[in-house]
């Protein structure tokens, strides 16, 4: 084994990303237990731990950078890199997604509370259950549990279609609690989102490890049998 | 213009040893085709047998067919019709070192009987255009010597050499290892302007290079050529895990 020290700047990649991983995760989760319990303490943890997610997206940006930019690397390390890269955007939009959850938990915070007809933490399970699997592919190098994560989107798309569907009725039904009605239905926006950063995720594992790019229902035309080493 | 090179079931040994095995591949016409692998992988025997530069060596022998343009190297021309229509640049400058600029690009035509002056003028004239160096030299064409450019200089003053004899493809043997960065860039771009008449083969060390020029590329390894494919292809998501190891650095 040669270039050592190249390796060792990868895993040490792969480790700040799923610290940063872990993170966007847990706000996630802080976000909606806010929201469960109108908690305004647990919003404040959700702002900061955003503030740190920011400040490590900065950080693996310009590791991402430098192995480029010294190390020039090729085939399934370039491929790598850039998955990292776009990865780490996901995720950072993914702590953007529970600041905005935590947004709308202060902004229900001036109104009575409101039974909403819609299962958020439902719709929470499930995002999270994505980005926790995706990251697992990730870690992995498994494109069979990335391709298992696309799967899963429908479930929390229909989820928030309902939601939207609900949430209207509700309030053409009763408009007094239409303030209420469309915070929930930002947040399952939020979720919704979430679920698709986590898609974003399981589409470049794939590309990582098989070299192929399945965006958009495109296929694994330029995909190939190899698996990645497990970094 | 340049012609297409079909090489098939090429084979060559060095005395006992067997350096290349069975080499099948084509080379298509006025592209840049880049050959990679370990040191002795077998790549610069491969291009040698391009020009049967490889027969030069008493131990040397070669099997198999090269077809350039379609005409077989070994059975259908001599070596020095060969020669002619395949010219090669080697890893380090080589101008002839007592003469001028003008001479050492003159030099291929006059061996081959050219003496009209106004013809070799504007050969020269031509080649050194074609190889991006007539703008820095054309003052001293007959005043100075080959080995008073630069390195850079000289490299180019040996791709004019190769040009001016009017050849079919160029075959370059790790041009650039030996120049600084500002002299490589000339070359690679030098490259990337004489594709659209030579075909060109490159050996080269180094795999930025061999994807900046090139459209194809081939690993070598152990005297097998273990992969070609669109330059594109090698270096995103190379199909043998051989290749993937060695362009990452893996090994070698």
């Amino acid at each position: 084994m040669v270039r050592i020290r190249f390796q060792q700047n990868l895993d040490d990649l792969k480790e700040k990303l799923l610290v940063m991983a872990g993170m966007a995760e847990q706000s996630i989760q802080r976000a909606v237990e806010a929201y469960r319990v109108r908690d305004l303490s647990i919003c404040d943890l959700v702002d900061r731990g955003e503030m740190a997610i920011n400040r490590l997206e900065r950080e693996i940006d310009q590791m991402a950078l430098d192995l480029l930019a010294m190390e020039q690397p090729m085939a399934i390390d370039l491929r790598f890199i850039l998955a990292v890269i776009k990865i780490n955007a996901d995720l950072e939009r993914v702590g953007d997604s529970a600041r905005a959850i935590s947004d709308r938990v202060r902004e229900l915070q001036a109104f009575p509370e409101a039974e909403m007809p819609i299962d958020i933490p439902r719709t929470a399970n499930l995002a999270s259950a994505m980005v926790r699997k995706a990251l697992q592919a990730f870690i992995e190098g498994d494109a069979e549990v990335a391709e298992s994560v696309l799967s899963m989107d429908d479930s929390v798309d229909k989820l928030n279609s309902g939601a939207h569907y609900t949430l209207l009725n509700l309030m053409k039904k009763d408009p007094v609690v239409a303030p209420q009605a469309l915070n929930a239905l930002m947040i399952s926006r939020a979720l919704e989102r979430v679920a698709d950063h986590a898609t974003n995720i399981a589409e470049d594992v794939i590309f990582w490890v098989r070299g192929a790019d399945v965006r958009h229902h495109m296929g694994a035309a330029a995909g190939n049998s190899k698996s990645a080493d497990a970094k | 213009m340049g012609v297409g090179i079909e090489v098939n079931r090429l084979n060559a040994w060095y005395g006992a040893n067997h350096t290349l095995e069975d080499i099948t591949l084509h080379i298509p016409a006025n592209e840049a085709t880049a050959l990679i692998g370990p040191s002795g992988c077998g790549k610069s025997t491969f291009v040698r047998c391009l020009n049967r530069m490889h027969e030069t060596n008493p131990i040397a022998r070669v099997t198999g067919e090269v077809k350039v343009g379609g005409v077989d190297i070994y059975s259908e021309t001599s070596a020095v019709e060969v020669r002619r229509r395949i010219g090669m640049v080697f890893q380090r400058p080589n101008p002839f070192p007592t003469m001028s600029i003008y001479d050492n690009v003159a030099s291929g035509l006059r061996l081959n009987g050219f003496r009209n002056r106004r013809v070799l003028d504007d050969v020269v004239e031509r080649s050194l255009v074609h190889a991006a160096l007539w703008e820095e030299v054309k003052d001293d064409l007959k005043k100075k010597s080959g080995a008073s450019l630069s390195g850079g200089q000289q490299q180019r003053l040996c791709i004019a050499r190769a040009l001016a004899v009017d050849p079919e493809v160029l075959l370059m043997d790790e041009p650039a290892s030996a120049l600084d960065p500002v002299s490589t860039a000339k070359i690679e771009d030098l490259i990337f302007e004489l594709k659209s008449q030579y075909t060109i083969v490159i050996v080269t060390h180094n795999m930025q290079q061999a994807a900046r020029v090139a459209e194809r590329t081939g690993f070598f390894l152990n005297g097998k050529l273990i992969e070609f494919d669109s330059t594109h292809k090698i270096f995103t998501n190379p199909s043998d895990k051989r290749t993937e190891d060695y362009i990452t650095g893996r090994f070698g």
